[in-house]
């Protein structure tokens, strides 16, 4: 996985609540059984006026130009400023792809639902969790400054404003290390096989029924 | 030293090992598939040159895509057909087993979970699905999970994860007739919000849900991620273990009476301590009716839209106007004087049989009312139609002018062509009311299946223990 150690980006706020999955990536698109390409269609519904799909050209539909992504001073965007409750709703990883796939290597927000946040750290995307009141500050100064850069320090836990302000954030130590590092969690859980199969070997005399066959009944 | 929640003794059990930030590595004993979230996570295991860890501990089905109608020519559409045919060849590459599109115990992957037995109390169960916690229903530790934990989950039958608070909600006392568990849950929501849960499990305790069935209880679970918790459970009782006997992978004879006596014992602790509890009280639940774009904007049939301008949060009350825009609705509107366009009964929310009886029982000798263009019946899964059909549910529907459809998601997330168009107004079972959710610009309102079918044949919403059939 790619590692995250820090990254200065423009930012680019989406000042709503409770901003869903389903939002970030429609449906339609989640027909797709490849990893990337959704970068364009990130949040399609209000990216553009017309409906899309994975056998639309997006080059041929007609922008929204009042959506804030598509200004042109938020043109190379890669943190995303969000309300609470960010990501919410259906699980599917695809909203984490097309975050990362358009561009964005990290997102603040005061929330975020469970699922989101931990499909970031598959992907190398940095979820940085800030109070309310110092996103609402990013709010005000991101809305009044053209270019607006932050920067942000996934090893010293730190968000850096353009006047100096250093504002500090909380990380698990296990999501940090992986992430600084771009560790492949499944070679990590790999490294533990023994344990696992003597906890099977276990469970497999107490508590038989639970190795249940999905053969079974197969008829 | 207090004893331990439901949860606590679900996560005990299956701890492989744990690491010194508080980290563990945790055993899934049943991971479900189904083909929108788990190519990529195939791939991936092909890319890195890995097989699945325990073949037999999969069971996989395809509901997202699935056309509704006939599927004797099978799929049109090529794009949804390609990822449908993705799914076919993982499960017969990797040896997993599949109920495939034409089997009829195809469904809805939350709804054959339990159907099948391949849910059991106690178990772990993941699915890279948020409404996974339907399974919980049963006593099992059931969560949804991404494509790269699918992944995750197919090469090393582990996940890691931190363990989640422990919240207890309690719904006291007996709801009025005509409730059911759908207003149970929505009015659980409506109170905690939709990010009230996050970090937490909750456990659904109290009179009310005890005394729902276990497809009830299943409703409850279903919707515990749209209170952001990413998992919920309820006890096991009699009931439960009655559900459980006799299902196609439940265990049989010596098994059983082990897997049960061991069952007896998946419940919270009398002096468990939890981090946070919350008391409902069930008598005071009217039949809810979502107004706006979350599921936490949701109210009592017998109210109005609510005003933005009476919020004192700035950010609450302009996410309230964009609701309001998007569903076209006028503060202080009666929600009962809501005309509405579409009407969808299915979903892995309230899509199995007593949902089904429940609906028949508001249509039978009436007619679905001229200004709705669409009244459909998705049942769950195929076992599920048929079972209607034997009791001539269907007959009942298809009178009354609703159609009656084969078993998936359908309209819940119009993944395939059952979708509302843009500006349509629909009552739905499902369990979201995103924007664009059931259709690019389709605005939702989520009810209960009595209150869905009310609303096909009145053409608006109306108060089920105001109109007959609500007994
Ligand atoms: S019925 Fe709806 S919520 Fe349930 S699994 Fe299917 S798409 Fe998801």
């Amino acid at each position: 996985m790619e590692p995250f150690i820090r990254h200065k980006g423009l930012l680019a706020p989406i000042d709503r609540p409770n901003v869903d999955t389903d939002a970030i990536i429609p449906k339609q698109y989640l027909k797709s059984i490849k990893r990337t390409g959704f970068g364009p269609n990130l949040f399609d519904d209000w990216r553009y006026l017309d409906p899309g799909g994975l056998d639309i050209d997006n080059a041929t539909r007609r922008r929204n130009p009042d959506f804030v992504l598509n200004q042109p001073r938020y043109q190379g965007a890669s943190i995303l400023l969000a309300r609470e409750n960010f990501g919410c709703g259906s699980s599917r990883e695809h909203a984490v792809w097309a975050l990362h796939d358009a561009g964005f290597r990290a997102v603040i927000a005061p929330s975020y639902a469970d699922i989101f946040y931990s499909n970031c750290f598959k992907n190398g995307l940095l979820p940085v969790t800030l109070d309310a009141t110092e996103v609402d500050r990013l709010f005000r100064e991101v809305e009044a400054t053209p270019g607006y850069e932050l920067e942000v320090d996934l090893e010293a836990r730190t968000v850096t404003t353009p006047d100096g302000a250093v504002l500090r954030f909380d990380i698990d130590d296990f999501r940090r290390e992986t992430l600084l590092k771009g560790l492949d969690d499944i070679g990590l859980t790999l490294e533990k096989q023994d344990r696992i199969r003597a906890y099977e070997q276990r469970r497999r005399r107490e508590a038989p029924w639970l190795f249940a066959d999905t053969a079974r009944g197969a008829g | 030293m207090s004893g331990k929640t439901l949860y606590d003794k679900l996560w005990d059990a299956h701890v492989v090992d744990t690491d010194g930030n508080g980290t563990s590595l945790l055993y899934i004993d049943r991971h479900l598939v189904h083909e929108v979230t788990s190519p990529q996570a195939f791939e991936g295991l092909r890319l890195a040159g890995r097989k699945p860890w325990r073949v037999d501990a999969n069971l996989a089905v395809p509901d997202h895509n699935v056309p509704t109608t006939d599927r004797s020519r099978g799929v049109s559409d090529p794009i949804s057909r390609a990822q449908l045919e993705a799914l076919d060849r993982n499960c017969r590459e990797f040896g997993i087993r599949e109920f495939a599109m034409n089997d009829v115990r195809q469904g809805i992957v939350h709804i054959i979970g339990p159907e099948q037995g391949a849910t059991l109390p106690g178990m772990t169960v993941v699915c890279g699905d948020s409404h996974t916690p339907t399974n919980g229903a049963l006593g099992a530790l059931a969560f949804g999970i991404g494509t790269s934990e699918v992944e995750h989950v197919l090469a090393t039958q582990c996940l890691v994860l931190k363990k989640s608070k422990n919240m207890r909600v309690y719904v006291d006392g007996h709801v009025a007739p005509g409730i059911t568990a759908k207003d149970i849950v929505l009015a659980i929501i409506g109170e905690i919000g939709t990010a009230g849960g996050t970090g937490y499990t909750i456990e659904f305790a109290g009179e009310a849900i005890r005394n729902l069935s276990m497809e009830g209880r299943m409703t409850v679970c279903n919707m515990a991620i749209e209170a952001g918790a990413r998992s919920g459970i309820i006890a096991v009782d009699e009931r439960t273990i009655d559900y459980v006997r006799g299902r196609p992978m439940a265990p049989g004879g010596e098994l059983w009476d082990g897997a049960v006596e061991a069952w007896r014992d998946l419940h919270s602790d009398p002096d468990a301590a939890f981090d946070r509890e919350v008391h409902i009280d069930a008598g005071a639940i009217a039949p809810q009716v979502t107004w706006g774009t979350s599921p936490g904007m949701v109210l009592p049939v017998d109210a109005a839209v609510p005003d933005p301008q009476q919020e004192s949060d700035p950010v609450r009350a302009s996410g309230m106007r964009r609701a309001l825009e998007y569903m076209d609705l006028a503060p202080g509107t009666p929600l009962m004087d809501i005309r509405i366009d579409k009407v969808f009964i299915g979903s892995c929310t309230n899509a199995r049989i007593e949902d089904l009886r429940a609906a028949a029982q508001q249509v039978r000798g009436r007619r679905v009312a001229d200004s709705v263009r669409l009244a459909m019946v998705v049942p769950g899964s195929g076992l599920v139609k048929k079972q209607a059909e034997d009791e001539g549910l269907d007959r009942v529907f298809l009178e009354a002018g609703f159609e009656w459809r084969e078993p998936g998601c359908s309209m819940c997330l119009a993944m395939n062509a059952d979708r509302l168009e843009p500006g349509e107004r629909c009552a739905s079972t499902s369990n979201r009311n995103f924007e664009g959710r059931q259709g690019q610009g389709g605005r939702t309102h989520l009810v209960s299946p009595a209150m869905a079918a009310a609303a096909a044949v009145h053409g608006h919403f109306v108060d089920i223990r105001q109109t007959a059939g609500a007994a």
